[in-house]
This record gives C-alpha cells, structure tokens and sequence, in this order.
C-alpha cells in the first residue's frame, strides 16, 4: 500500500492536522510501510464474522442508565479555569464569519 | 525510620498499628526521598506534596479516633500521568497539556485515596500513552532503573520505574496494548491489566476506548491487588465500567495451584529466543513443580493482532483526540488569524511526532473508501482473537506466556522505526483486544541482568485466580 503525499495531505486536512513539508515525506513513508503490515489481515476470511463492537456483553440494555438525580455540575469558573483564553464566561476564539 | 524504598503496604499498616511512624511521618519522608532519588531516572514530571500531607493527615486522624483508615492507609502511590488529578497538573506526557490543571479527580484516584493512599505526585509516559518506551514523552525519556542506558519500557514506564526504583511502594497506571505488563517487565516489577470494565476509566485522558485499562504497579502480587480492590468496582460515571461483584483478592493469595490448568500457546513461543526463552522455560518448570497441570494449546489469529490493534487503537485515538483543538483547555498556536487555522496549527503544533502518526493512520483507516476495507475488517479480526481466549478457557484456568520479545533495549535504538517499535507489542496486544485480565511477574534475570517478566493471562473477571497463580509463582522464588 503506498500512500502518496497528496494524499497525506488529504488526510491532514480531514484531521486538522497542519505538517511540514518534512513530516508529510516521512509519513508518506511511514503510513505506507505500516498499511503494508496491515495488509496481512485479508489472508482471513472474514465472512459471517460478527465484528467487535463492545468488548463485553454482561449488563442488560438499559442497566447503564444511570438513576435520574439531580448533582452540581462543574461550574462555568472550573469549567473556563484551563481555557487558553476565556472571556465573558466565555470561550473566546478567532473570528469564524468573514464581514 | 524504616527502609523507604522497600516498603510494603502490610508493613506500612503494621509501622502505623504500632506507631513506630505516623502517615504524615512517613508521606514527609517517602517525598524527601522520591525528590532527591528522581533524577536518577525522571520517573516522576512533578511532585503533589501538599496533597500528600492532607492525605495523611486524613489517616493519622482516622487511626487516632480509632477508625479504620482504609486498605491503602498511608502507602505512597505515583499516578501516571494520563490520569486527571483534581488542583494536580495532568500533562499526558504532552507539550499539548503542559499546564493542564483537571478540575476533577479520576475515579481511581479518589478511591485510592478514600482508601488512605498518598499521591506522591504524577510520574511519566509516553505522549497520550502512545508508545513502548517513554520516548514519547514531550519532557524527555524516563530512564530504567536497573540500567539508565536502557527504556524502562512504555507507556507507563514512569510508573513502573518508581515502583522498581522504590520512590513509591505502588503506582496507577494504564494499558491499551501492554503499557503497564511491558514496562513492569523491562524494570522487573508486577504489572496488572485489570478485565476490561473492572476498572473504571473515568479520568483516564482517552487514547482508545474499547482498549484503554487503569491499573496497577508493584512490587509484589499481594500489594497490586490490594492497590485493584481499592479502585475496581462499578462507577456510575463510565459506562463501560463492570457491574460484577469485586471478589476479595488478598484472600485468594493461599498458594494453592496444585492442579490448576495452565495453557502454553505455543504461538507466543514460536521465534522466542534469547535468555527470554531460557527464562520462560525455567518459569514452566516451576510452574510444573508447584503441581500445575500444563497444556500445549494454540491460538491460531495471534499472528494477526498487531495488524488488528493498530487499526483499532489508531482509528479510536483519531476521534479521541480530536478534543484538543485549543478552544476549551490546553495548548493554543497564537499566529492564526481564523478559527480553522487555529485549529489545524494548535494541533500541528502541539502533538508530537507519535501523536500524529497515529492521528493520521486513524483517520485514513476510518476515511471514505476505506472503511469497510480496514477498521470493519479490524473489528472482525478482533472477534476471531477474542474466540481464541474464549475457546482456550474451555481448556484452561490460565494462560502463560512471555511479555515482551526481549528484555528493555537501549534508548534510541528503536526511535527509527515506528514498525519495529509496533511489533515489539506482540505479544500483551492480544490480551487486550480480547479484554481479559493479564498480568506481568518477574521471572528472572537475562545473563547481562535484565528484568523479563512472565505473562499470566486468565478468563474475564477472574483476576483473583490469576492473582493466585502469580502469587504462588512468586513466593517459589524466594
């Protein structure tokens, strides 16, 4: 599987990812060696294979509801407190809309 | 006071019965050594002594009322860093999070500490615990204890080097596929990957969900699982957490495995070589001697764990991730004009080189077109591993085998190679795929006096049986 730098580049995008021109060399390479690795996996006939989608099956289908009581939540002050920049209890952010 | 870096939690309850010492004594002390001890191997990023002290003030005042102070009561414990501490800054070993201060405790945590345990402070790991060596780590590699040109192992080499070290006598850490079992091979410690669920993950900063464990470090059987009766249990905040009972583990420490089934899947010995294959076998033979009843078996889709886990895990932590964004907490690039390039350079910036691999390799495999085509099949792999667990545990109470294809290499020496360093997680990543309880005991020296740890895996939920099999295998080394 070779994975192209046009195409890592796509996949930045759809990540929010921004690289050097650098990092998308070595991860052109990088990818394309471990998807290589990964290949293996269709020597298995998979078909008829129920696919994992939850590790364990214990608990019946409503038991992780939890009781409908009421408690604090965190707070707008802790909840802002790590915020790189807060404002009018607010999280502040550059502008989305171009005027 | 007392030998600090050899301490045991029933001696720590036994110096507080007969106040030879009294936890804050004792906390002052434990600190005083960790800090000075540290940078010898950077186990620890940082240190919590206030929160040390109140915690054991918290113990001295239950035992002068004459209230039991708790399973944990005044026994010094390292979190790794991946696990949120409330007013504690939590870095995930990430430049992303250097100052990150969690307005919340993980559950483990609190429960650690409702139990009498001291937090000592936060101790290193690999960048969102991604990685098999510390490497990762935005501040630098902690170093071995045994041998500081070495790897302690990762993700959770902090924790399993402070425990080997003795600058705590136990340690949290976490395990997606092998980061506690691996490092507490490399440094020669014990290191548990509770069941899955057994252990709540609220807390746990997420890197792979259906895979991700809390759980413990130590240096002996019996103080890791008194350090997983004080944190299992079902917790109302995760919701994957496990609502089965959680069984006294101390109590099934009696030594008795005479006749137990223990099954050698001879896929993880195939290509083993080295003093780890001379060890493995010299542990198999003690395991004979205690009266195990040894089986050959085979688990025919190991083979294919790798390829499956670094979907999985990849594709997960891609999602995951996607919360650090610089909006709500963290790191945030300061030279974007417009809210996309915040994002897109905050985390270009932020992450390191790992994070991003991973990032991307997750996001491809769940991307238009590929879908079907990698994380489906993936998830359909993991089904066929996961029956080889279910199909051997109609054979066998236990399963043993190796941790790690060699003992800690030295630092750098696989930094190069992102597959070599993959590959090197053969054989703890099955075990996680299939959820079920494993664990890492030491089981001797290579001939250059490296620590290998044997792998001890049991059915879902039986952590007390495997507790039992490592325990009586640890004692007949004495």
């Amino acid at each position: 599987m070779k994975l192209t730098e046009d195409d890592v580049r796509y996949v930045a995008g759809l990540a929010n990812l921004s690289l050097a021109d650098e990092e998308i060399q070595q991860l052109s390479a990088d990818l394309g060696e471990i998807l290589a690795h990964v290949e293996q996996l269709n020597e298995l006939d998979t078909t008829g294979v129920e696919p994992m989608a939850q590790v364990l099956y214990e608990a019946g289908e409503t038991a992780t509801l939890r009781e409908d009581v009421e408690h604090e939540p965190l707070g707008q002050q802790a909840a802002l407190a790590n915020a790189p920049l807060p404002g009018a209890g607010m999280f502040k952010v550059p502008k989305v809309i171009e005027r | 006071m007392t030998d600090i870096a050899r301490l045991t939690i029933d001696g720590i309850r036994r110096g507080l019965q007969a106040h030879r010492f009294s936890a804050v004594e004792l906390a002052a002390e434990a600190l005083r050594h960790a800090e000075a001890e540290n940078p010898k191997t950077r186990a620890y990023l940082h240190f919590s002594p206030e929160r040390a002290l109140e915690a054991a003030r918290g113990v001295d005042e239950k035992l002068a009322r004459g209230e039991d102070p708790g399973l944990l009561a005044g026994v010094p414990v390292s979190v790794k860093d991946v696990i949120v501490t409330r007013g504690v800054r939590t870095t995930a070993g990430s430049k992303l999070l250097e100052n990150y201060v969690p307005p919340y405790d993980a559950t483990a945590v609190a429960r650690l500490e409702a139990q009498g345990g001291v937090i000592l402070g936060k101790t290193n790991c690999d960048e969102f615990a991604m990685g098999s060596s510390n490497e990762n780590s935005a501040f630098g590699p902690t170093l071995n204890p045994v041998d500081p040109a070495r790897v302690p192992g990762g993700s959770s080499g902090g924790p399993a080097a402070s425990v080997a070290q003795g600058t705590s006598v136990v340690a949290l850490g976490s395990d997606t596929g092998g980061s506690i079992r691996q490092p507490a091979s490399f440094c020669g410690c014990v290191g548990v990957t509770p069941t899955y669920g057994r252990v709540s993950r609220y807390g746990l900063i997420a890197f792979a969900s259906s895979l991700d464990h809390i759980g413990p470090l130590a240096r002996s059987v019996r103080d890791a699982a008194a350090l997983l009766q004080a944190i299992a249990g079902r917790d109302p905040a995760d919701s994957t957490s496990a609502f089965a009972p959680v069984p006294d583990y101390l109590a099934a420490l009696d030594g008795n495995v005479r006749g137990l089934k223990v099954g050698l899947p001879k896929e993880y010995f195939d290509g083993l070589g080295g003093d780890t294959a001379a060890l493995m076998q010299q542990a198999i033979d003690q395991l004979r001697r205690l009266g195990c009843d040894l089986r050959e078996i085979s688990m025919p889709h190991t083979r294919y764990a790798i390829g499956t886990y670094y979907i999985i895990c990849t594709a997960e932590a891609s999602s995951n991730l996607a919360r650090f964004d610089g909006v709500r907490y963290g790191y945030r690039s300061p030279k974007s004009e417009t809210l996309a390039d915040m994002y897109r350079n905050t985390r270009g910036e932020g992450f390191g080189a790992e994070c991003k691999r991973r990032i991307m390799l997750g996001t491809y495999v769940l991307s238009a077109g590929y879908y079907d085509a990698y994380y489906l099949k993936a998830q359909r792999v993991r089904t066929l591993i996961a029956r080889d667990f279910s199909e051997a545990f109609k054979r066998v109470d236990a399963l043993v085998m190796p941790v790690s294809p060699s003992p800690a290499f030295k630092l750098g020496e696989k930094l190069d190679d992102p597959l070599e360093m993959y590959l090197s997680d053969v054989y703890t990543i099955t075990g996680s795929l299939a959820g079920v309880p494993c664990m890492s005991v030491p089981c001797g020296l290579t001939r250059a006096g490296l620590p290998v740890g044997m792998q001890i895996a049991a059915r879902h939920f039986d952590e007390a049986g495997m507790f039992r099999l490592a325990d009586a295998f640890e004692r007949s080394r004495e």
